[in-house]
């Protein structure tokens, strides 16, 4: 069931979808408005990332660097040291394939103050296939020292997340998507780098995800309360750093964990999670998302569900295991 | 430029040299050559008074920046920062060892005068246009000087870097490239010819001097022109002999990245200092 703590945070305004790039580039020209120290670098892709908002009201302070994302990152570090609060955007096969080195020696090695904000995650992208979908981007940045990854769930999260990474002093990696999802949350919904938000409330099993398969996760959990089983759904926006007590105490009480994400069961939010629970408090650990395949073309949907983290997938999975 | 601060400039880069042998030699491991090829810039850059800076003050927000691109010549900026004031000289002794606030590779969080970190090569120059940029945000009048190898122009990211310091205009941004002709392998025109440089960065939008990168007066009058030139960044190709002032590590590609053990140190101090050992 809907955790009683939480629920007045939770969006009651009907079947709302927008895009959490589109939250991005919305709060972006927002906050620009407050704080002339935000800069906004783009690689030709700002009507893409929405970077675009910014630029039409804030011209002088928005960089377009062209198709060369390893030359914006640094710039963007190097704007940093001049005190400017950079946010650097393109899609995130590029921000942190492409720009792997520039992200982690010129952003995060010092530990300057650019938030990288990447959009068009995930196999859900859709049809431009996979060289555009971002399946490992979540894994590389983890990996490197220094920055905060964070990847919100919908149009309200996003806003808060930029505030919050507004706020933050230091490297930042902001996961974005393209497709349009359902608001989740209202704007009662305060987040905190650090800290998950459970859901949904049960002792059957665990399901814990981040950013855009969290509708597809909360769908599931609906579906499983309706025939008896109920689940505790943990959306966990901040992936590094996790929420660790969050998790462990989920885990003690149902001991069934699945974690679902648009992104590899190699490297990303499953993995942190065994990584946390094998150490603090061993669980089985189930990783529903992309199993170590490139993407491929299609619509989004067709995608979730040819990838195994549709909601039957989630559901099936749960059902097998309890 | 008078006799008296060009005497004096001569000396620093003396003094300068030296101390990059001892801190090699105590460090154990580095890089000599491209440091010593760069000891009279640096000489000039810290002491004829050019940059707006203040070693009582690493901080000081408007001042210019120096970034060095090609970062693991990190003992001819320690060098002029120890012989300017910006810590203890003792401190040299400590490079690359464990704890030393003298990194294996310029690192701004530990040494004061470190304006970024950099080390591998290719992104220092992109750094380098952020910080113009900023620069010419705020019309701060900052200037940013940048160094660069030219075996690190083999990196595409450089090339980027030249061409969005163009298309935005950044005459407040002064590339050095120390042109000596090496890099790792061999002589860089065997490794991955280079030797059409200057043309390159012409063609890239950028006023692009060719000079004797040892000559004290050529550098004071072409970096004062450099500074006063307006609408498009400043390339000063400096022509430079790898190990310039230790005749046994001049052109040579070994000399890159070895340490000199203490015989070679003694013999290279004298040379430096002139003293005939004979």
């Amino acid at each position: 069931m809907i955790n009683k703590k939480i629920e007045n945070i939770l969006n009651a305004t009907g079947d709302k979808k927008i895009a959490t790039r589109e939250a991005y580039g919305t709060t972006l020209a927002e906050l620009g408005e407050a704080n002339k120290d935000i800069v906004v670098l783009d690689c030709d892709l700002s009507k893409s990332t929405k970077t675009a908002v910014f630029g039409k009201k804030f011209p002088e302070r928005f960089f377009n660097m062209g198709i060369a994302e390893s030359n914006m990152m640094s710039v963007a570090a190097g704007l940093a040291t001049m005190g400017k609060i950079p946010f650097a955007s393109t899609f995130s096969v590029f921000a942190t394939k492409r720009a792997c080195d520039q992200v982690s020696i010129s952003v995060a090695y010092p530990k300057l103050n650019v938030k990288i904000c990447a959009t068009h995650s995930g196999v859900t992208i859709g049809e431009d296939g996979a060289t555009h979908q971002a399946i490992e981007d979540v894994a590389i940045m983890r990996a490197i020292p220094n920055i905060l990854v964070l990847s919100p769930a919908d149009a309200t999260e996003t806003k808060k997340v930029i505030e919050a990474v507004m706020e933050y002093n230091g490297p930042c990696y902001v996961r974005l998507c393209r497709g349009a999802s359902p608001v989740i949350f209202n704007d009662d919904y305060e987040f905190e780098i650090g800290k998950g938000v459970q859901i949904m409330e049960g002792d059957k099993a665990t399901i814990i995800s981040a950013g855009f398969t969290t509708h597809i996760a909360l769908e599931a959990a609906k579906k499983l309360e309706e025939e008896g089983i109920e689940t505790d759904l943990i959306n966990m926006a901040s992936i590094k750093p996790l929420d660790e007590d969050l998790i462990i105490e989920s885990a003690q009480k149902t001991g069934l964990v699945i974690t679902v994400e648009d992104h590899s069961v190699i490297g990303g939010l499953g993995s942190a999670v065994c990584e946390l629970l094998s150490e603090k408090s061993p669980a089985k650990v189930i990783r529903l998302g992309v199993q170590d395949k490139f993407g491929a073309s299609g619509a989004a949907s067709e995608l979730v569900k040819a990838y195994g983290f549709d909601s039957e997938a989630i559901i099936r999975t749960v059902k097998d295991n309890i | 430029m008078d006799l008296k601060s060009k005497e004096m400039l001569e000396q620093k880069a003396k003094d300068i040299r030296v101390d990059i042998i001892e801190m090699l030699c105590a460090a154990g491991s580095g890089h000599p050559g491209g440091s010593l090829s760069m000891a009279d810039m640096f000489s000039y850059f810290y002491f004829s008074g050019i940059l707006n800076i203040d070693p009582k003050d690493p901080g000081k927000k408007d001042r210019d920046r120096v970034v060095l691109s090609k970062g693991h010549a990190c003992p001819v900026l320690y060098a002029a920062l120890a012989e300017k004031g910006y810590f203890d000289k003792e401190e040299l002794k400590t490079l690359r060892k464990y704890g030393s606030m003298l990194q294996g590779h310029p690192d701004m969080n530990k040494t004061p005068g470190v304006d970024i970190s950099t080390g591998s090569l290719g992104q220092g120059l992109s750094c380098a246009v952020g910080m113009a940029l900023a620069a010419k945000l705020d019309n701060s009048g900052v200037k940013v000087f940048a160094v660069l190898g030219d075996g690190e122009c083999d990196e595409g990211q450089i090339w980027e870097a030249a061409m969005s310091a163009r298309h935005y205009g950044l005459d407040n941004l002064i590339a050095i490239v120390d042109l000596n002709g090496l890099q790792i392998d061999g002589f860089t025109k065997d490794v991955m010819d280079s030797t059409i440089l200057a043309e390159k960065w012409r063609s890239f939008g950028w006023k692009t001097y060719e000079i004797d990168g040892h000559d004290l007066d050529v550098i004071d009058d072409t970096v004062k022109k450099a500074i006063s030139l307006k609408g498009s960044p400043v390339c000063i190709v400096a022509n430079t002999t790898k190990g310039k002032g230790v005749t046994f590590m001049e052109n040579a590609c070994d000399w890159h990245g070895n340490a000199p053990s203490e015989e070679e140190k003694d013999k290279a101090i004298c040379e430096i200092c002139n003293i005939d050992v004979s």
